[in-house]
């Protein structure tokens, strides 16, 4: 029994641990990807509680376009947030 | 400093209201009947062995269309702002280089699958778990992997507007038929057939295929509109 605790502890302080580190991380790729991570352990927590309809929607939605789209974004704008010294950079060296 | 103490007030004032409302109700009591009405009636008398596709079609019908026009809504917004006409000093927005091999060849190789699960899903809509909703959602990703995989692979926006028409006026027909018949909205007018058959559940399943394709075209026009028509500011145009 013990043992089928332990892998759903680890995806638990997984998913905990990935939400903590988007809000920590100052790179906004690392957040998103994270944020990824977070859907794809409430899949797994949805299915693991019987609910396979909204784990498939969590994985298709979550996992894959919500993270393309955020990331297509931040190609479209900067990688870091506030005034990091990346964003200046190549701010000053494009204009 | 006032202000976070009128906001602390505020936040203390909604509080206690639900705080007064929720110890009311009683906790962890069986309140309602309808549950057990849905479990029951979705496989005696609609033989569907998925009790949430019985819910979400045929209980609750209406709200599904709502959802789709939602859905319709938030991707004609979305091309209406992101949208622009290609002139003819515009640069493409796409990179030049191509992908990897590795992910050519992978994506050949699972672009068919993916696209075969997404349709089983919906297709199988009423026995399976999933529905139109996941196997559209799972169909537009095998396009997002075509689109960031093969620079020519375009998407042609008028089939996808028709496709997305066509789903939405079979969905809502379904749903004048069954006026027509002299029952209420979305009611299954069809034979109902066998538990576990693919050919069951009456109207479910027409309705589940329609969604489907309407979802999947219509996340493929977000993905392909926001990949392809965005415009990134006059800096970054250089690299």
């Amino acid at each position: 029994m013990i043992w089928l605790i332990i892998p759903i502890i680890v995806l638990v302080l997984l998913t905990i641990g990935a939400a903590i580190f988007a809000v920590v991380t100052k790179n906004l790729l690392y957040a998103v990807v994270s944020t990824g991570v977070i859907s794809l352990g409430l899949s797994l927590f949805f299915f693991i509680l019987q609910a396979p309809d909204v784990a498939l929607t969590e994985a298709a939605i979550g996992v894959a376009l919500t993270t393309i789209i955020f990331i297509i974004t931040i190609r479209n704008t900067t990688q870091y947030e506030g005034d990091h010294k990346e964003n200046k950079i190549e701010k000053g060296a494009k204009s | 400093m006032i202000k976070k103490v009128l906001v602390i007030l505020l936040l203390a004032v909604i509080g206690f209201y639900l705080v007064d409302l929720l110890a009311q109700i009683p906790f962890g009591e069986k309140r309602d009947n309808v549950g057990d009405y849905y479990l029951q009636e979705s496989v005696q008398s609609l033989k569907v062995a998925n009790a949430v596709t019985g819910i979400v079609v045929n209980f609750r019908g209406f709200d599904t269309l709502g959802e789709v026009t939602v859905l319709f809504l938030a991707a004609m917004g979305l091309s209406s702002i992101m949208y622009r006409k290609k002139k003819k000093g515009d640069k493409d927005v796409r990179a030049k280089k191509p992908s990897s091999r590795i992910l050519q060849v992978g994506v050949q190789i699972i672009f068919p699958m993916v696209v075969i699960l997404g349709a089983y899903v919906f297709i199988h809509g009423h026995l399976t778990p999933g529905g139109g909703f996941q196997g559209g959602a799972i169909i537009a990703t095998a396009s997002l992997l075509m689109l960031i995989t093969y620079r020519k692979f375009k998407v042609n926006h008028n089939t996808i507007s028709w496709i997305e028409s066509i789903a939405g006026v079979v969905f809502a027909t379904l749903g004048i038929i069954g006026l027509i018949k002299g029952m209420s909205f979305l009611e299954n007018f069809l034979p109902t057939g066998e538990l576990n058959a693919l050919l069951s559940g009456g109207i479910i399943a027409i309705i589940y295929v329609s969604v489907g394709f309407k979802v999947a075209a219509e996340l493929t026009g977000v993905i392909d509109t926001v990949l392809l028509n965005n415009k990134p500011d006059s800096n970054n145009e250089n690299n």
